[in-house]
């Protein structure tokens, strides 16, 4: 086991605490960066995925996870930062152009939202947030002489520095991977600084950072505003991955797909917002799996203990037709939430740094280390 | 005049009076007690300082300025930091980003300079993190650096609420309740913090506070209260022989 020394404030300051942490995420990165010579197209393709939606589960960690304010308005803020792009790109801007007005362009709406909600706390916010993600999705579908209503838009390859850059090479890959760094190092920037402090002290105790002298108010419209707009330059890169973007690709379904990336995750660290969307990436493949092979596989079972043919065939049928349900993703999604909210509350980040301290207090690590704790002392009298 | 005073400050709610018109006025450098029975108006005093409720009427002056139509956030600006009665800590945060909120007030950076760590922030963080360390240095709180609020124990945190308020530099500081919930050795550490506060840092004390031991030891005047309104002011003796006092404590 390691123990830290500190020796200078800078210890307490700095992005990596010791010289482990910059070989492991160096090797990380370098792993990264060789990928594309590795990886077959469709890994790649899944690991662009990855990079956006972890990029918007970064923005949404940050609103949700450590200001304390819920959010499934988050497919909004990614449909206007991918509309932004879409429609820009139309009057040849080039992509350096289009890709900050979508990021700035969804932070000013996301401030917005974050005046009506500076009166709104938990299951109501979520209500507001879930409105004002249904209005974006109609504007979307009515406002046809921008966003070409239900036909929806073609986005053109993108073009950076002059050269072209097609959604499934590895340069659009390599984009998306520097988008989510740069994100994740503001972010982090961000809350080792005053203003992140602020956030955590909004999302503890509302009335203690008031009477700190935080203008709780400010913080809050600013923590809406720094979400939306990191949004907003996810849905430029995802308007370009997908190529076509059209308003019912941005549904409530979506929102509480960024909900399950960080729920999943782990809503105590950035780390969360990777691992999360690392989860729900590489879940849909898997559930394509069993929806094409299960329905084969249990009626071969069926076959091998001694039922009949017609019957194997029954029971491949009902097996398929169950699995091609509609909504049953929506179903797996739920149900995921709930194991995870009842099981693994810290989530995957913190299954993974329970496996971590396990090795190192070998053999001596107790599973009460984690238990939470009832608190009896918390008053919320004076929110 | 008066360093920090109260003017015909009310408090209603509905018919319920819960401050009824209490004038009261707290010299610079003075430690300042606030008793009486429970539900007495002690802790909406301190609430209605803060700004938490807005008062039915009356003023409120700190430093000859009009205090009262302030917003909550600006009163620690202008140098009022306070504890509270039932601990309002960070709970998901380590000690120092609790005590490094308390430096919140005199944060200078802006949110571009935060987002890329310039330099300048930097070096404001650092001289945030070496305040924080002369207040734990103060307080004896070394061994807690790192830890999370919600593992730690409850008289711990009330010593972390006293550091949160005084890494703030206050001028004027609001404690409520210092010693509940405290063993008696605990409540001795704070009382001599307490008087410290006054005579190394040059902070004036208001507080509310039961345990009239702790009174007798710090306070240089007391305030009694009791359904609003203000029944004796004086020195600790005074107060206590003061026939509506005990009448108030005891029963007629």
């Amino acid at each position: 086991m390691r123990f830290l020394f500190k020796t200078d404030y800078e210890d307490d300051i700095k992005l990596f605490p010791h010289s482990g942490y910059v070989f492991s995420y160096g090797l990380l990165l370098a792993l990264l960066l060789i990928a594309p010579h590795v990886l077959s197209s469709y890994l790649m393709s899944q690991l662009v995925f990855v990079c956006i939606y972890a990029t918007v589960g970064v923005g949404l960690l940050i609103l949700t996870g450590f200001t304390g304010q819920a959010s499934l308005g988050h497919a909004a803020f990614l449909a206007i930062g991918a509309y932004t792009a879409a429609y820009l790109q139309q009057f040849n801007v080039p992509f350096p152009v289009y890709f900050l007005a979508a990021g700035l362009l969804t932070g000013v709406v996301g401030a917005l939202v974050g005046f009506p909600a500076l009166r709104l706390q938990g299951i109501y916010l979520v209500i507001a947030t879930i409105s004002f993600a249904f209005i974006v999705e109609e504007i979307l579908a009515r406002w046809e002489s921008v966003t070409h209503g239900n036909e929806g838009m073609r986005v053109k390859t993108l073009y950076f520095l002059g050269t072209a850059v097609p959604r499934d090479g590895p340069t659009f890959y390599y984009l998306c991977l520097a988008v989510l760094v740069l994100t994740i190092v503001g972010s982090l920037n961000l809350l080792r600084s005053p203003t992140g402090r602020a956030f955590v002290a909004i999302r503890d105790s509302e009335t203690a950072a008031r009477s700190m002298g935080i203008n709780v108010s400010l913080y809050k419209v600013k923590s809406f505003a720094i979400s939306a707009a990191i949004t907003g330059f996810a849905g430029a890169l995802f308007a370009h991955k997908l190529s076509f973007i059209s308003p019912e690709m941005f549904t409530l379904q979506l929102s509480i797909e960024f909900i399950i990336v960080i729920l999943i995750g782990g809503t105590f660290s950035l780390h969360g917002a990777v691992l999360g969307a690392i989860f729900l990436v590489m879940i849909d493949p898997f559930l394509t799996y069993l929806k094409d092979d299960m329905p084969g596989v249990i009626a071969g079972l069926a076959a091998t203990l001694g039922a009949g043919q017609e019957r194997a065939a029954h029971i491949q049928n009902s097996v398929a037709a169950f699995a091609s349900a509609n909504g049953l993703k929506g179903a797996i999604y739920g149900i995921i939430i709930v194991l995870f909210v009842l099981f693994e509350p810290l989530g995957l980040y913190g299954r993974w740094l329970k496996i971590k301290l396990f090795f190192q207090l070998f053999p001596l690590y107790k599973r009460a280390t984690f238990k939470r704790q009832k608190i009896y002392v918390k008053s919320e009298r004076n929110r | 005049m008066s360093y920090f005073r109260a003017e015909n400050l009310s408090l209603h709610f509905g018919g319920l009076k819960a401050v009824d018109a209490v004038s009261f006025a707290v010299e610079k450098g003075e430690i300042l007690s606030i008793i009486g029975p429970n539900g007495a108006g002690k802790s909406s005093i301190f609430n209605l300082i803060s700004r938490i409720y807005p008062p039915t009427s009356g003023k409120i002056f700190f430093e000859d300025q009009d205090i009262t139509e302030q917003p909550a956030y600006d009163i620690a600006k202008l140098g009022i930091a306070r504890t509270f009665q039932n601990i309002e800590l960070f709970e998901n945060a380590t000690v120092l980003s609790n005590l490094l909120v308390g430096r919140h007030r005199h944060s200078t950076t802006q949110l571009w300079q935060e987002l890329l760590f310039l330099p300048s922030v930097r070096a404001s963080e650092k001289v945030h993190r070496r305040r924080v360390e002369q207040v734990i240095e103060f307080l004896d709180l070394e061994p807690y650096r790192d830890k999370l609020i919600s593992g730690l124990p409850y008289g711990v945190r009330k010593v972390i609420e006293l550091a949160r308020a005084l890494c703030s530099e206050p001028k004027l500081i609001l404690l409520d309740e210092p010693s509940s919930g405290l063993n008696v050795e605990e409540t001795d550490d704070m009382s001599f913090w307490i008087r410290d506060m006054r005579s190394e840092l040059g902070i004036t004390v208001l507080m509310v506070e039961h345990d009239m031991t702790l009174v007798n030891r710090v306070s240089d005047r007391v305030i009694a209260l009791n359904y609003g309104r203000v029944l004796a002011m004086g020195s600790p003796a005074d107060v206590q022989q003061h026939p509506d006092v005990v009448a108030a404590y005891l029963g007629a």
